[in-house]
């Protein structure tokens, strides 16, 4: 029971932040029906950004509170990352909307590689130490579950920046605008919309939301380095997929759910293969839900099927 | 003269006479390794590297460029044909298979591979499809870093080595050896052997391109549903495609586990497989000569850096910003963006025929 | 007459929505027989039911005595039923001559073992293949531009192609899907003769078109069908008498 307990904590601390990140892929495909690759770097440089801020505060002006120095990290990283962002889109995606379905996949990779690439040229390949600025101390509020004062700050942050989207997507003019680009373009331009402005704004907010995740990640592991995106990244993107693709609530049910299929899968794998594989292979779960969603059910847990247009 | 107008037209204003480019690229094929040897045997060991890349090239062109495919896992069935070859031909189970059995074997499960990976997936969108290859790619590779425990299989991440290298023969290839009397040092015999490869695999892959099959690709690439709607079976068609690329991807992975010696999960990271990748785009998908030039271009990129940015970043600087290997990573990334950005249809530009057309006209 | 195809009872749901109700037709060798109604009738729909891009959600289809198979397009070509599409599907990249030796798929047999060998059989098969490519280019009237890629072609061009492509499937019936939108005077008198030819050469068509003109000229019978159902039938004189269509095509009750 202790473990089943620590187990779903477990999860939904990682669940979370893949649901951050899931957002991104999901909005972004909604609206252009692209997966954009390199959504899950810009959770690096999030990370990376906060932890240069951060460093360079904390040299700078010894003796800062934990606080401020966090939020230095996350108002200089969020800004950075919605510029990268937004330039990525503007620069590379916009040119490919009506170009052969490969081409904007291409362009998407070339992206994720160039910020890796970009981000070893600035921070070198080296792992750096993310100081936990949110206390890590174990409390323990039952026997036997373990519970740390970041775990649920990362929670709640997470918890409270979705609500905040869903906010935004279903009250506000620009979510109202979001919502009928995503339905059809050029539909929505003849109704005064500017498409252009709302796709930029999509990623704007989708890269906030990555960085940070990036941010939340950081924390929890105590790392980051230029690869740090590809894994959570990938995952995220499951999650977007699990949920059904295209779906707000899909990619946050489905964030939180294939965090705690990970942590309980890690925890009995052992005992499930009788001791032929160990926790070692956690991260293949991500993948072989990832395979069966999009082959059982191809539209996601809340997706609705949606005819192929002939 | 207006014949050489239409013809393969390069960038600089030059262009050649196709009557003139064959014999010339065979020539040039053929002396590559003795100019080379001139610079130093680690040369041609880069053109060793070069020509399995062009095979791995040639075969993820197929699925690719022909198909319309996008597998961004496809170095896995390059680890499927080196595990084989190191599994059946090295002392780590103690078993030494001979080349024409351990090779055609690993071709055979690395296609087994691409269909059982291709099977599920393959009515997947596109982009599905490119996302669940990428988990493939990666869970072999988990599966080849920790298969060293409870039963050890790929003795984890520490690789396998001793690999016998390849013998056609009884010519160890490994081996300096002396041809006519002339000394042929392994990595110009193992240099030849490649490019036999290469020119097979070239032959075959064309034939499958002019043909019902490859058109029928071609269709599916440009319209699947245009493709199903003149009776094509789409499903059929791209496990074909799946397992036809897979086999080149498993014969260059049996061929660089010989010549290697050696072989571990590293060599078969995501970077492969998006290196690879470049090489199809930057030459162009679809274009065989384009994308061997891609390939060839590529693996020589990082040893002209190595020679070439390092010294040259020493004399403007006198230190080095950026090591070979970052501006190797640097170059590939822009390269992706900005061919598809500005050139899409690769450096090439000749149009990939579905049909011999030479003889009416061209 | 004897009957080449027939569609019994077909109907068709997305979601809530009653594509298609119960609409049974039936088309005979060698006439040409028009599918015409209201935007959003369920032409397409029917069309692309009876071509398997959709499942079937009720009724069959029967082509020559014999019950299609629902859902699979690639099988359904088999049976002899070729199509085109609205909005033109060439392959692209593709020339002329690819795309109709494309078309020629599934009435050539080499394997792959055959393709890598180039067997003899293999050879010859693909001499052949496009030999009749050229020949049916030449059909349609755009022999010369058997080399053009697909892309590169003007419009009328391009829709020629696309028939040029279904023929090549050897089909005993050719659907086409609004072949006249968006041509020209010029253009759809080509198609008009194009088509009459292709019926005096024994195919069987099956005709949506909004030119009210060119279904009139050119259709031995027609149905007409409204909110996916059939509401008329017979030759395009009875047609234009009936009451139901009159009403359908005026509005009264669609005027929302």
């Amino acid at each position: 029971m202790e473990t089943f307990l620590q187990q779903t904590l477990n999860g939904l601390v990682s669940g979370s932040i893949y649901a951050l990140v899931a957002l991104g892929y999901t909005m972004v495909y909604g609206i252009l029906g692209l997966i954009n690759f390199a959504h899950g770097d810009l959770l690096m440089v999030g990370a990376l950004v906060a932890l240069q801020t951060i460093s360079l505060l904390n040299s700078a002006v010894p003796g800062l509170h934990p606080v401020v120095l966090l939020l230095a990290g996350v108002l200089t990283a969020v800004p950075v990352c919605m510029a990268v962002g937004y330039l990525i889109e503007r620069i590379g995606y916009r040119r490919l909307r009506n170009a052969p379905k490969l081409a904007p996949l291409i362009t998407a990779i070339g992206v994720s590689f160039l910020l890796q690439t970009l981000a070893m040229i600035l921070w070198g390949r080296e792992f750096h130490v993310f100081p936990q600025l949110v206390s890590t101390t174990p409390m323990q509020p039952i026997d036997g579950v373990v519970v740390s004062p970041l775990q649920i700050f990362t929670i709640v942050v997470a918890f409270a920046l979705m609500a905040g989207l869903m906010l935004l997507v279903n009250k506000s003019r620009l979510g109202r605008a979001m919502r009928a680009t995503a339905e059809n373009h050029r539909v929505a331009g003849l109704m005064g919309i500017n498409a252009n402005g709302v796709i930029a704004a999509t990623f704007i907010i989708g890269s906030g939301l990555a960085a940070l995740a990036g941010v939340l990640f950081a924390s929890n592991y105590a790392i980051a380095h230029y690869a740090m995106g590809f894994t959570p990244g990938l995952k995220a993107f499951t999650a977007a997929v699990l949920g059904g693709i295209g779906n707000l609530p899909g990619a946050m049910v489905g964030g939180l759910v294939l965090g705690l299929v990970e942590s309980f899968g890690a925890g009995y794998i052992e005992h499930l293969t009788f001791g032929f594989l160990n926790s070692s292979y956690q991260d293949i779960f991500a993948f072989i839900m990832l395979g069966a969603v999009l082959i059982f059910r191809p539209s996601g847990l809340l997706g609705e099927r949606v005819a192929d247009r002939a | 003269m207006t014949t050489t107008s239409s013809t393969l037209t390069l960038p600089a204003g030059f262009s050649l006479d196709p009557r003139v480019q064959r014999p010339l690229v065979i020539l040039l094929a053929l002396v590559a390794p003795i100019v080379a040897l001139s610079f130093g045997k680690s040369w041609v060991r880069v053109l060793d590297f070069a020509m399995l890349y062009v095979m791995l090239a040639i075969g993820l062109n197929l699925v690719v460029g022909f198909a319309g495919l996008l597998d961004l896992g496809y170095i896995a069935f390059y680890a499927v044909g080196a595990y084989t070859w190191a599994f059946l031909a090295s002392p780590h189970f103690g078993i030494h298979l001979p080349f024409w059995v351990v090779l055609p074997l690993g071709a055979a499960f690395a296609a087994a591979a691409g269909i059982t990976l291709g099977f599920p997936t393959l009515r997947l969108r596109g982009d599905y499809l490119a996302i669940v290859t990428l988990g493939f790619g990666e869970i072999i590779r988990i599966f080849m870093n920790n298969l060293n425990q409870p039963i050890n299989i790929t003795n984890g991440p520490q690789g396998i080595d001793s690999i016998d290298p390849l013998v056609i023969g009884g010519v160890d290839l490994s081996m300096d050896t002396s041809i006519f009397g002339l000394h042929t040092p392994s990595v110009v015999l193992y240099y030849y052997a490649f490019l036999a490869c290469v020119v097979a695999a070239l032959i075959l892959v064309r034939r499958c391109q002019i043909s019902r099959i490859g058109r029928a690709w071609a269709a599916i690439r440009d319209d699947e549903l245009a493709a199903k709607a003149i009776g094509i079976d789409t499903r059929a068609m791209k496990l074909l495609a799946f397992a036809m690329g897979a086999t080149f991807g498993g014969v260059a992975g049996g061929l660089f586990s010989a010549f290697q010696g050696f072989v571990s999960p590293e060599s078969f990271s995501l970077t492969e497989s998006i290196v690879v990748l470049t090489m199809v785009v930057l030459g162009g998908m679809g274009n065989l000569a384009g994308v061997v030039l891609g390939a060839v271009l590529l693996t020589a990129l990082p040893e002209l850096l190595r020679h070439f940015a390092v010294p040259m970043q020493m004399a403007l600087f006198g230190k080095t910003l950026l090591d070979p290997e970052v501006l190797r990573m640097l170059l590939l990334s822009l390269a992706m963006i900005v061919m598809m950005l500005v050139r899409p249809a690769g450096l090439l530009p000749a149009r990939t025929r579905y049909a011999h057309r030479d003889r009416r006209n061209a | 007459m004897i009957t080449l195809l027939e569609s019994r009872t077909v109907n068709k749901r997305f979601g809530g929505l009653q594509a298609l109700t119960d609409v049974s037709l039936k088309i005979h060798r060698g006439e040409v027989y028009g599918l015409i109604g209201p935007n959003g009738a369920g032409k397409t729909t029917f069309f692309n039911v009876l071509t398997g891009a959709y499942p079937i959600d009720g009724g069959e289809f029967v082509m020559n005595g014999a019950e299609l198979p629902g859902g699979k397009p690639h099988l359904i070509v088999q049976h002899g039923i070729a199509r085109t599409f609205q909005n033109i599907r060439l392959f692209r990249e593709l020339t002329a001559l690819e795309n109709v030796m494309a078309g020629h798929h599934i009435r050539s047999s080499a394997g792959i073992w055959g393709v890598l060998a180039q067997t003899r059989a293999t050879r010859e098969e693909e001499r052949l293949m496009q030999e009749r490519a050229l020949e049916i280019l030449d059909y349609v009237g755009i022999g010369r531009h058997a080399d053009t890629v697909a892309k590169n072609l003007s419009y009328g061009d391009q829709r020629r192609l696309e028939i040029a492509r279904a023929l090549a499937t050897e089909p005993q019936l050719l659907a086409l899907d609004e072949p006249a939108a968006g041509m020209n005077a010029t253009e759809t008198a080509g198609l008009r003769a194009l088509v009459e030819t292709i019926r005096a050469d024994g195919v069987t068509v099956l005709l949506i078109e909004h030119d009210v003109k060119l279904i009139m000229g050119l259709c031995d019978r027609v149905a007409v069908l409204d909110f996916g159902k059939k509401i008329a039938e017979g030759t395009p004189a009875e047609v234009q008498r009936d009451p139901d269509v009159i009403r359908a095509y005026l509005g009264g009750h669609r005027a929302h």
